[in-house]
């Protein structure tokens, strides 16, 4: 997505520190209000807390380990789900955008099971798997296996065929041509999926993790409610939001790595 | 010039020619002796489904010549091409080259300049060499093309931040590293504005006599084709309708009254006989 809004945005010269510093002031903005508005007891804290509130709710849990935990545990299903349905559309997607044999055998079946909202199996999957590990990991794994997949299927789709047959013409053999043509004129796409199956990556975490799991972030959260801790409910939130925009920064920076040669990232 | 063509020695091949004799720079130089190729097409025939687009073309092109081949729009001009260039096999008929060619040795350059955007300029180059781009002077090689189409100093850049005039230099040095036999050219400057046109036009025939490859281009500038021939060829309805000898000196002068008379002449021809709506 970022590619396609970085072509879309004309480019214009900005200060570059004022550039990293200026997407903050709405957050900090809001902070301030809130904070202000539960001082002032607009906001009941029944309702919203306090951020002071909710920074005290987070350095206790931090102390007691119980945040850590949580986090690390959210995180470590979230990379795993990710890398195992990434690495699966990944692979579907340059099966069946090299080979047409792949893509008639498959494409169309995979089309109709993207038309299933892969929350709807939720019931089933507790079925299959309670509320162990692999219930998260299939659903985050299923979640993210389709816009890699019909990125990276696209991505290979729409390479230059002038360019495909200018390797040709200079003796590229297959390999050499997927490696030096192919695969970086797919990348741009493959990267626009990347930063959908991140957003999905993380609703279907929170979902799974509040309605079938025993530890996370979502469990915490759950758990919060139940003892109207609302504090740590929206602690579970921010983080959420915070892991999120992580998660997106970290792909950027490896989408300007890879595609510096991208008239979109060249630096004047 | 001696430095920019040093990659010639390195790889000698029949009849290449004595390096020192190219120090004469431009000023009218001996054709030096080549390794090009000649072709023979006989009875070259293409169709696409019921479309008979080449309807039998036989043609002798001595090794070293310079071609241009002006027609129609949609006559088969780069069909013919791309026939040569072993991109499409031909319906019936046969293309030889006198003897058994190896892959280096005929090379294309289209219009649009085909660079990888993701490879550096000099990267793209390389490319050229075929099988050979492992081989250790690569770099060395692809430098030297560089040198030969006045863009060394672009060699580090990415292809975005050149000019299209510049993309087609970097082409032409790409297809020019591998020291064809044949160069085989689709309107290499259809896309480029009347300056850079014919500043090209000077570089194409500068590398041509300079190499002696034999030179096949096709253009929709009968200008351009009379200023650069040797020979133009004119296709109409699958054949070739006209084979004209051009024996005037080099380098012409632009807008001379011989070549404003010979493309008066092309002109008439492509026009007689079409007179409904017809783009050149
Ligand atoms: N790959 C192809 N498949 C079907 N028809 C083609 C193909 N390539 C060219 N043609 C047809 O052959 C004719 C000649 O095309 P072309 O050689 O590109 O003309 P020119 O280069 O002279 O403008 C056109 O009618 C075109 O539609
Ligand atoms: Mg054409």
């Amino acid at each position: 997505m970022s590619l396609v809004e970085t072509l879309a945005r004309p480019r214009t010269w900005r200060l570059p520190q004022a550039d990293g510093l200026i997407q903050w002031i709405v957050p900090l903005v809001i902070v301030v209000v809130w904070q202000a508005a539960s001082s002032f007891g607009l906001v009941p804290a029944r309702v919203l807390p306090a951020p002071s509130d909710v920074v005290v709710a987070g350095w206790k849990l931090l102390q007691s380990g119980d945040l850590v935990r949580n986090i690390w545990v959210s995180f470590w299903r979230a990379s795993v789900g990710f890398a195992i349905g990434g690495s699966i559309g990944f692979a579907f997607g340059l099966a069946n955008g090299l080979s047409g044999l792949s893509a008639r055998l498959s494409d169309t079946t995979l089309q109709m099971v993207r038309n299933i909202p892969h929350l709807a199996l939720i019931p089933l999957v507790i079925l299959w798997f309670g509320i162990d590990e692999q219930a998260k990991l299939f659903l985050v794994a299923l979640g993210v296996f389709f816009p890699i997949y019909l990125n990276t299927l696209h991505g290979i789709r729409t390479v230059d065929p002038q360019l495909i047959e200018m390797g040709r013409i200079y003796g590229m053999s297959n390999l050499e041509l997927f490696r030096r043509v192919i695969f970086p004129g797919a990348l741009p796409s493959v990267f626009v999926g990347v930063r959908f199956a991140l957003g999905i990556m993380w609703l279907t975490l929170i979902v799974a993790e509040t309605i079938a799991a025993s530890s996370g972030l979502g469990y915490m959260a759950m758990q919060a409610r139940e003892f109207m801790q609302i504090d740590v409910v929206v602690l579970s939130i921010l983080i959420y939001a915070l892991l999120g925009k992580l998660a997106d920064s970290a792909s950027r920076l490896l989408e300007r790595l890879t595609l510096s040669w991208h008239p979109a990232f060249q630096k004047a | 010039m001696i430095e920019a063509l040093q990659f010639l020695v390195a790889e000698p091949r029949p009849n290449s020619f004595d390096v020192d004799d190219t120090s004469s720079e431009r000023a009218a130089p001996p054709r030096p002796e080549t390794a090009a190729l000649p072709l023979d097409l006989r009875g070259l025939r293409k169709s696409f489904g019921d479309n008979d687009v080449l309807r039998g073309i036989d043609l002798h092109i001595p090794a070293g010549q310079f071609v241009t081949i002006v027609g129609r729009s949609g006559c088969g001009k780069s069909t013919l091409l791309r026939l040569i260039a072993g991109l499409e096999a031909p319906s019936a008929g046969q293309i030889g080259f006198g003897e058994d060619k190896l892959p280096g040795d005929v090379r294309v350059m289209f219009q649009e300049p085909r660079l990888l955007p993701w490879a550096r300029v000099l990267a793209n180059v390389e490319i050229g060499l075929g099988t050979e781009r492992s081989s250790p002077d690569a770099k060395a090689r692809a430098e030297a093309a560089m040198i030969e189409v006045g863009l060394d100093d672009k060699r580090g850049q990415w292809p975005a931040v050149l000019s299209g005039g510049q993309k087609q230099r970097v082409a032409l040095a790409r297809a020019l590293v591998s020291r064809p036999r044949v160069l085989a050219f689709d309107e290499p400057l259809g896309a480029l504005d009347a300056l850079t046109r014919i500043a090209m036009q000077r570089l194409l025939e500068d590398v041509w006599r300079d190499q002696g490859f034999t030179a096949i281009l096709v253009t929709h500038d009968v200008a351009e084709a009379v200023a650069l021939a040797d020979r133009v060829l004119v296709i109409e309805d699958g054949r070739i309708a006209k084979d004209l000898l051009i024996d005037l000196p080099r380098p012409r002068q632009r807008g001379s009254a011989e070549l404003a008379a010979l493309e008066g002449e092309i002109l008439r021809d492509l026009l007689k006989g079409s007179e409904d709506a017809f783009e050149l």
